[in-house]
């Protein structure tokens, strides 16, 4: 039976030259990650050093989300809690609507892409500019990012040219990256100085002093922090790292894992609000602590979304971002869909299983084995779980599963032909049938007259 | 030393020659070759679909029918992975004799390397070959080091093998990522299992290999088929095939 991400794969990269176009820009990210994770002696220990980290904090989370709590808010911070993508929401367009905000300036968050705040906040009237450039991209053409870093990398310079032409003005046939970044800056620039508010994600929050960090390679948070005097920050409870010295480590890995800088362009470590503006910190479960509370599955919230995973992913990189379906893609994708967004349950049997995720995750989240896991729990589709009793069946016997192979061998020619119903008609498509086998190596075996037997 | 010949199902329905050559391979070195047909598969493509009752049935079986055996040899890195690693996962084979069983299986190149210390053979190959790295072996068994691996990297029994091949020339390219068989991967997401496919055979192809080699003949039908239908890309040969040439043959 097809699956959505292989149809989905079909629409969202059409051809072999799209294919392989997105295969190279995302894969440059990959070979840039292993030169900065080689120049780091102790890259293997870091890794462990944050494991061990997120397994800590995630053991003791209600703790330390108790005290990141209590140290914003004597800090000066505001601090919500949102149950779900909808509380989220409804606060923060309260929030707004408080301070009568009809323009927000919004960095990049892929928590508010997971909960649709954008959309809700468009359809309450309050206008919202996407200021990282890649997010800007992907909102002019009205699509969903495709890459947890690189939001429009599914897109080609002709196609981005063409776009900043009819919305920016820029001149046709412009495609010369650099060009294009400036008009981008430009149209944003008055945004930015008109904005009346500014909401963030937040990559990280320090329990032991209430800060939250964000990290962008744009400034634009800071510009929509420091501007407007209201700022929202969006971020999931699994955010939290317990002191302001183990911050480091993940700055270390997460900026070299995502592009191989050695750290993000702009850090901002923001404790309270700057003088006579408002800092709201609006902390979201939406599944969260669900998968918390499942000791197999909640290695999956240890994700620090550097998007190592999806950039070594051979599936990812062939099938785009949009084949997902859902707010993250790849790797991790797939392992958070099944707890955190249910329409993408069957993602987990989107992969090979080829491991590489697991190899390159910063905070050694299992990954290809969380897949694995999933799909011991999950449904398994009627007439799959029919057909796999049905081979089980033939496997346990030696005799069936000798007529079974004699059967196959006997009917070679017709399964190499295209007809409704061909079991092998999935095979066939961009494949042929190998060659004819011949004989079993059972009957091969008892003709080499070597056979010892036990 | 007396081996139990861990035959795929893959192997035994339509890649008869491997399960031969490995059989030949381990006799040149100084084995003594057991098959019991009776053998049919270790359990896997449950494993991999999440079918765990059926996969522990298999497995149970498989562990019983291969209990007599003082080690056991097969020629793919994905079945030798299943029984030793993933054995687990499908709550089997966590006794002492089920521990014990599944530490000596051996994918072949591995236990020809690393267990007989052998990597000369006295094979001919005049051809230039590049090496598929199929993921299991590479990542569950640690036959080398996947690329995205940086630090601490270890060779490859399958390339020590190759390099002491009389006349072959070695392709090496800079991906070494997954072909996109993966199983019942391939069935279910056909056209993207092609696309990772596809772009394996170009890169060989463009380093100028005329034959890829590998431990895993399920990860080479899928090439094979692939190759059949593009007409571009190296011939797929598994590495038990290659190496029974030359003084072997």
């Amino acid at each position: 039976m097809t699956q959505a991400l292989e149809l989905a794969a079909r629409r969202t990269l059409p051809d072999e030259g799209a294919v392989t176009r997105h295969d190279g820009a995302v894969f440059d990210l990959r070979r840039r990650r292993d030169l900065a994770a080689a120049e780091v002696p102790d890259w293997e220990a870091l890794r462990e050093r944050a494991a061990a980290l997120k397994t800590h904090t995630l053991d003791h989370l209600d703790t330390y989300l108790e005290r990141f709590e209590a140290r914003a808010t004597e800090a000066g911070a505001v601090v919500h809690w949102a149950e779900d993508a909808a509380d989220l929401r409804r606060i923060a367009t309260e929030l707004l609507r408080a301070h009568k905000v009809e323009r927000v300036a919004k960095s990049k968050s892929m928590l508010t892409e997971e909960c649709g705040l954008n959309a809700h906040l468009e359809s309450q009237g309050i206008h919202v500019v996407d200021t990282d450039l890649g997010e800007r991209i992907v909102q002019l053409q009205g699509e969903p990012p495709s890459h947890i870093i690189v939001p429009a990398i599914h897109r080609s310079r002709a196609e981005i040219g063409a776009l900043f032409h009819e919305r920016m003005g820029t001149p046709r046939g412009e495609t010369d990256p650099e060009k294009l970044t400036r008009a981008a800056r430009r149209d944003l620039r008055s945004r930015f100085l008109s904005a009346q508010a500014g909401i963030t994600g937040v990559n990280f929050a320090v329990a032991e002093t209430g800060s939250i960090v964000v990290c962008t390679n744009e400034g634009n948070a800071d510009l929509g922090m420091s501007i407007p005097r209201l700022h929202v920050a969006c971020m999931g409870l699994e955010k939290l790292v317990p002191r302001m010295e183990d911050l480091p480590v993940f700055l270390r890995l997460l900026a070299r894992s995502a592009t191989g800088q050695p750290i993000t362009a702009y850090t901002s470590v923001v404790t309270g609000p700057r003088e006579g503006a408002e800092l709201h910190i609006i902390v979201v479960d939406n599944g969260r602590s669900a998968l918390l509370a499942d000791p197999g599955h909640r290695s999956a919230l240890g994700c620090i979304r550097c998007g190592a995973c999806l950039n070594t992913c051979p599936v990812y990189r062939r099938a785009g971002g949009h084949a997902y379906e859902g707010p993250i893609p790849g790797p991790i994708g797939a392992v958070l869909a099944p707890a955190l967004h249910p329409a993408g349950a069957a993602l987990p049997h989107a992969s090979s299983l080829c491991g590489s995720c697991t190899a390159v995750c910063p905070v050694r989240i299992d990954l290809h084995d969380q897949l694995l896991a999933w799909r011991r729990e999950l449904p398994r589709p009627r007439g799959e779980a029919l057909l796999g009793w049905l081979a089980a069946l033939v496997l346990r016997s030696p005799s069936l599963y000798r007529l079974a192979g004699r059967l196959g061998r006997l009917s070679w020619p017709i399964l190499g032909v295209r007809f409704p119903g061909n079991p092998a008609a999935s095979w066939l498509r961009g494949r042929k049938l190998p060659r004819h086998p011949g004989a079993s190596f059972a009957s091969r075996w008892a003709r080499r007259g070597q056979g010892t037997g036990p | 030393m007396e081996v139990g010949l861990f035959i795929p199902c893959y192997v035994e329905q339509l890649s008869p020659e491997v399960g031969l050559a490995t059989a030949r391979l381990l006799e040149v070195a100084g084995c003594t070759v057991h098959y019991d047909p009776q053998q049919t598969c270790c359990g896997q493509p449950f494993l991999n679909m999440g079918a765990t009752a059926s996969g522990a049935k298999l497995a149970r079986r498989h562990l019983q029918l291969f209990e007599r055996y003082e080690t056991v040899v097969c020629p793919s890195g994905s079945c030798t992975a299943t029984v030793r690693h993933r054995y687990p996962e499908l709550g089997v084979g966590e006794e002492p004799a089920g521990r014990a069983l599944r530490a000596r299986t051996f994918e072949l190149s591995e236990f020809l390397v690393n267990q007989l210390s052998r990597s000369h053979f006295g094979s001919e190959f005049p051809h230039r070959v590049a090496l598929l790295q199929s993921c299991h072996g590479l990542r569950d068994l640690g036959l080398g080091s996947g690329s995205e691996q940086v630090h601490g990297r270890r060779s490859s029994p399958a390339e020590e093998l190759l390099l002491a091949v009389r006349g072959l020339t070695f392709v090496p390219t800079a991906r070494d990522e997954c072909c996109g068989f993966g199983g019942t991967f391939a069935v279910k997401f056909p056209e993207v299992s092609a696309r990772m496919g596809r772009a394996r055979l170009r890169e060989w192809a463009e380093a100028g290999a005329e034959y890829v080699t590998g431990t895993d003949v399920s990860c080479l039908l899928h090439l094979d088929g692939l190759r059949r239908k593009e007409g571009f890309g190296p011939e797929p040969i598994h590495l038990a095939e290659l190496l029974a040439t030359g003084d072997v043959a």
